[in-house]
């Protein structure tokens, strides 16, 4: 059957998650066009005040990326607005001039940021706070660390403020209304969050209406009615959105605030939909993504044909993603004749929760400061229980009813199973406790990749941990595996991803700025940043030495009784007579124990005493050789086999490309050691299936291996994709090794990265994103400038002496 | 590796000067068979200790310093700097050494390690 043509506009949250939906429903119904006014993917819009504030990158809030549209052959045209659309051919067209056909459409268009028209509000340096372009110019914008105003004290004026004091701004937020975000909070709970900010030094000015934006050319400053002047460079408007509906308008459907749509998401025109911020239901608009998945669930229901699906209203609970303010609020906390309350103060911890009940059923809560309660008693609302018989305690939360006090574990483990966890995307807790058990997770990343759950706004994740920990039992640790060692709770992904957001350049900036708990770190901390460090900042960053275990200290291997091994490179395994006859002279001259050929291809000289280093490596550099790095998280082996040189099957020239990847790649550190493999055809004599990465050569190319192991854990490779050439094998190789590089977690090899981060994820962005993989590729070699330098002829001229030689050699004679 | 003169008052050895022993690491000095490291913490506080670890006798001195202590590079015990404990679950001490600091010198008393 021919396929129909379904046409969306806009490239949001909404229809991106109803795409996913319709893929698993009825995977080969449409041809997908997308038309998206924003000139890329679809991102985590919520996600946003992160990237603002330093705390992810944009690359980390990306849903789709383009491997993911082009697996699912959809054509996305980026940076194009439709500007029309012709239901009598059934046709939209874009600003571009394409004209694509449609036989099912979706209006998917969001909302418009809106702007208060003061006199001024045109002025260069007056944003919003809408998408990536709005944040990348407020970024720019903060560079001069000067001052911004934000008008709007509501969620995003609010993030959009902390965000630009982290970066270095001067803020003042002005408020229209007598108390901040006073659509989710009462009062009180706005006086608390008020003094919150402004004890971070953020100033609040409510009861404030803007008169008028100052400045000729650009913003120079922001006068309000009462007369009083706010000096600033940058002014943003976080005052509301209007949902968009122009094209609904244009095109002659039902549109009052909204475009209308029926409980099956569609419009007055039975081939179109809408969803999103953009659709009006029941008389209601949304503006938060819970209801919105919700659209996109059943609107993807509708378009497979199934109308028994319908939208159901359910208020959504409101959490400020700034760091460090608890706040959660949902329902309705409006006063009135027939409703009762309940609220607890603690003035001195800045605690304050109020219940609203109505008929004894709870319609609203607000907590302040402290929200592990926040599940519950929406739970509660939810489904309209009765509290009369726990009215006494129900303020101090669900710890206090039944008796004796319970921990938050036991809190957890006695919700419900249908209870809301993840409110962004409606995941209950049977469904995360039932992934976890099904499909064997032990990790929250991996929870958050099956069940999505804590991954939009992150607020819960305290919650989805608590309930690991409870499904798993002792085998799960929340803390052993987030914090990197007893001197910081932070894990390794957020120091890394710290380090980077505030530009942290030595181990003391990094121990100051992220809090860590001793004075210089312990022995597994300090090797982590340190390679974080040299990683990330490969020009400026001058290496700690001391913070490097002895063996990277000294360039060689510590043995049991405190001798070294020593062993050089032989590329790819390849020897010859004059390599062979240096060894030897070095061996009989140093009075070396013991040579031997190491599971690598190469050979080892053990038994060496210290002092003698320097003079050893001497005369192997004389001869030719580098250090072979045995003992370094960097590149270690390339193994390779004869390959089509000499073998009767060798296809291509295994050994040659082999020698090519280790010249390319000697020296780099990586976050764990490094073995490659290049075998000559399927039969693979280098081994390279259980490599960390593998090459394995056939007729018509290369087919590259990844994620293997023969350590601790054997693990078969997986495959990464094939190439035609040597050079895209390289490229390819080298690309992918900068990325793990980039991510790993310390002592973390390429499998055990490759399964936190998703297979599919680094096949995408290195197979399929061109320009991704140029990037990474570019990378690698810039910081190979610094890293290709022999550490053993550097010692030869006498970097580190002090390292081979006694402090001093008391006289035994003398002494006595 | 020049030998010092042990021509001194009382029983102190200079062995060299402070800025000889980089900071969070440490130097040997060798008598006979006996090896004694002498440590520098980060904040200059130095140590001595027989450069043998409780555990295996693995070279103290070839460990990573952090705080008051020395992680021993062969199995990753941890031995404290001025009591020569092993730290945490493990048990055992290394022979600690008296190392006195004047005028930027490092002195070690002969008498205690003979
Ligand atoms: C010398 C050698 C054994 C030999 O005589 O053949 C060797 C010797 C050591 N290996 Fe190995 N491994 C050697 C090949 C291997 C291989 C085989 C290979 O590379 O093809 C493996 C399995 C492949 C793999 O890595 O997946 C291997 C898996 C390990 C592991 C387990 C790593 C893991 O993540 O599972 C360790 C332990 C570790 O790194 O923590 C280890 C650790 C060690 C250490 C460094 C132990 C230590 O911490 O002191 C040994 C150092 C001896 C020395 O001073 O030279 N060695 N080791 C081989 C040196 C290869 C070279 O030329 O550089
Ligand atoms: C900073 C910030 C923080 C937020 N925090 C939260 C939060 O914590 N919790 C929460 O639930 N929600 C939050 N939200 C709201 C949430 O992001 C939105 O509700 C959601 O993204 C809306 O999805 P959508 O698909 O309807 O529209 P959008 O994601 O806005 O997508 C609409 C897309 O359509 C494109 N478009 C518009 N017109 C056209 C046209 N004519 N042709 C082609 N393309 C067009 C636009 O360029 C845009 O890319 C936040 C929003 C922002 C901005
Ligand atoms: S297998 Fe590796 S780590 Fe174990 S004893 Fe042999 S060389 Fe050492
Ligand atoms: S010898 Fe020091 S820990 Fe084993």
């Amino acid at each position: 059957m021919e396929k129909q043509k379904l046409v969306i506009i806009g490239n949001g949250m909404a229809p991106g998650r109803m795409l996913e939906h319709l893929f698993d429903i009825s995977p080969d119904a449409y041809d997908v066009t997308i038309f998206n006014a924003e000139p890329r993917v679809n991102y985590d819009r919520i996600m946003l005040s992160p990237v603002l504030s330093g705390e992810k990158s944009f690359e980390e809030i990306i849903i789709h990326g383009d491997g993911w549209y082009i697996k699912h052959n959809i054509m996305l045209y980026k940076g194009h607005k439709i500007i029309e659309i012709d239901r009598e051919n059934k046709t939209v067209t874009s600003d571009q001039c394409t004209t694509a056909p449609y036989d099912k459409l979706v209006i998917a268009t969001g909302s418009n940021p809106f702007i208060i028209p003061v006199p001024g509000h045109k002025l260069p340096g007056v944003l919003s706070y809408r998408d990536l372009d709005d944040v990348t110019a407020m970024m720019l914008a903060a560079q001069a660390r000067d001052k911004a105003v934000v008008i709007g004290g509501g969620l995003l004026g609010l993030e959009a403020a902390a965000g630009l004091q982290n970066r270095g701004m001067d803020v003042t937020v002005v408020h229209l209304m007598p108390t901040l975000m006073e659509r989710q909070l009462d009062p009180s709970a706005g006086y608390l969050l008020q003094k919150e900010l402004e004890s971070r030094g953020i100033a609040v000015k409510t009861s404030s209406n803007t008169k008028c934006i100052l400045g000729d050319k650009k913003v120079q400053g922001l006068e309000l009615e009462n007369g009083e002047v706010i000096d600033c460079s940058l002014v943003v408007m976080a005052v509301g959105i209007r949902p968009n509906g122009f094209l609904g308008t244009e095109a002659g459907l039902d549109v009052n605030r909204g475009i209308v749509v029926d409980k099956q998401m569609r419009t007055s025109d039975p081939d179109i939909l809408s969803l999103g911020e953009c659709a009006e239901i029941d008389g209601q608009v949304y503006g938060l993504v819970a209801p919105l998945y919700e659209m996109a669930r059943i609107a993807a229901h509708t378009l497979s044909g199934d109308d028994s699906q319908s939208f159901q209203h359910q208020d959504t609970a409101t959490k400020l993603k700034v760091t460090g303010i608890d706040l959660f609020s949902v329902g309705d906390f409006a006063e009135g004749e027939d409703r009762d309350e309940i609220v607890l103060r603690d003035a001195n911890a800045g605690i304050y929760k109020r219940v609203i009940l109505q008929d004894n059923k709870i319609v609203g809560t607000v907590l302040y400061g402290e929200t592990s309660d926040g599940a519950w008693f929406n739970d509660l609302k939810k489904k309209g229980t009765d509290v009369s018989e726990m009215r006494d305690t129900l303020i101090f939360g669900q710890a206090y009813q039944g008796g004796a006090a319970m921990d938050p574990m036991a809190a957890v483990a006695a919700l419900p199973d249908d209870a809301e966890i993840c409110g962004c995307n409606g995941i209950c807790k049977s469904k995360i406790v039932g992934t976890i058990t099904e499909k064997g997770l032990t990790t929250l990343d991996e929870v958050r990749a099956h069940t999505k759950a804590s991954a939009s706004c992150g607020t819960c994740t305290g919650l989805v941990e608590q309930l690991m920990a409870l499904t798993l039992g002792d085998s799960f640790d929340a803390n052993a595996q987030q914090s990197m060692c007893k001197c910081t709770d932070l894990g390794h992904g957020d120091v890394r991803r710290l380090i980077k957001a505030k530009e942290l350049k030595t181990i003391p900036a990094v121990m100051q700025e992220l809090q860590w708990k001793t004075s210089c770190g312990c022995a597994k901390c300090r090797p982590a940043l340190n390679y974080y460090l040299v990683c990330d900042w490969p020009d400026v960053y001058a290496d700690d030495y001391q913070s490097r275990y002895i063996n990277e200290r000294v360039h060689a291997n510590i043995q049991k009784d405190g001798t070294y091994s020593v062993v050089p490179r032989m590329w790819g395994g390849m020897t010859s007579s004059s390599e062979l006859r240096a060894i030897a002279d070095v061996v009989d001259k140093f009075d070396i124990p013991a040579v031997k050929v190491t599971g690598g291809q190469r050979i080892d000289m053990l038994g060496i005493k210290k002092h003698d280093l320097p003079a050893v490596w001497a005369d192997l550099g004389k001869a030719g050789f580098v250090s072979g790095q045995a003992y370094a998280k960097g590149l270690r082996t390339v193994k390779t086999c004869v390959g089509s040189d000499w073998c009767r099957f060798g296809t291509q020239d295994s050994t040659g490309l082999g020698i090519k990847l280790e010249k390319f790649m000697w020296g780099s550190w990586t976050p764990a050691k490094l073995k490659l493999a290049v075998s000559g055809c399927p039969r693979n004599c280098a081994e390279a299936t259980c490599k960390d990465i593998g090459i394995i050569c056939v007729d018509s190319g290369y087919e590259i291996h990844f994620a293997g192991a023969a350590g601790l854990d054997i693990k078969g490779t997986q495959v990464l994709g094939n190439v035609l050439s040597e050079n895209e094998a390289l490229e390819h190789v080298v690309a992918l090794t900068q990325m793990y590089r980039e991510q790993g977690f310390y002592l973390e090899r390429i499998y055990k990265w490759a399964a936190r981060i998703g297979l599919d994820e680094i096949r995408q962005q290195i197979m399929e994103n061109d320009e991704r993989r140029k990037d990474y590729f570019d990378r690698f070699v810039f910081s190979q400038k610094f890293a290709q330098v022999d550490p053993w002829s550097e010692r030869v001229s006498g970097k580190d002496k002090h390292e081979f030689n006694p402090l001093a050699t008391l006289d035994l004679e003398a002494a006595e | 590796m020049s030998a010092v003169s042990l021509a001194m008052s009382q029983s102190l050895v200079d062995v060299g000067a402070i800025d000889d022993v980089p900071q969070r690491g440490a130097r040997c000095v060798k008598k006979g068979d006996r090896t004694i490291a002498i440590f520098r913490t980060q904040d200059d506080q130095f140590f001595a200790l027989e450069d043998k670890c409780p555990h295996k006798n693995g070279p103290l001195s070839q460990g990573i310093v952090h705080d008051g202590c020395v992680t021993c590079p062969l199995h990753n015990w941890v031995i404290s700097l001025s009591s020569g404990q092993a730290q945490g679950a493990d048990e055992g001490e290394t022979r600690t050494f008296t190392v006195e600091v004047r005028d930027g010198r490092l002195l070690l008393d002969l008498e205690e390690m003979a």
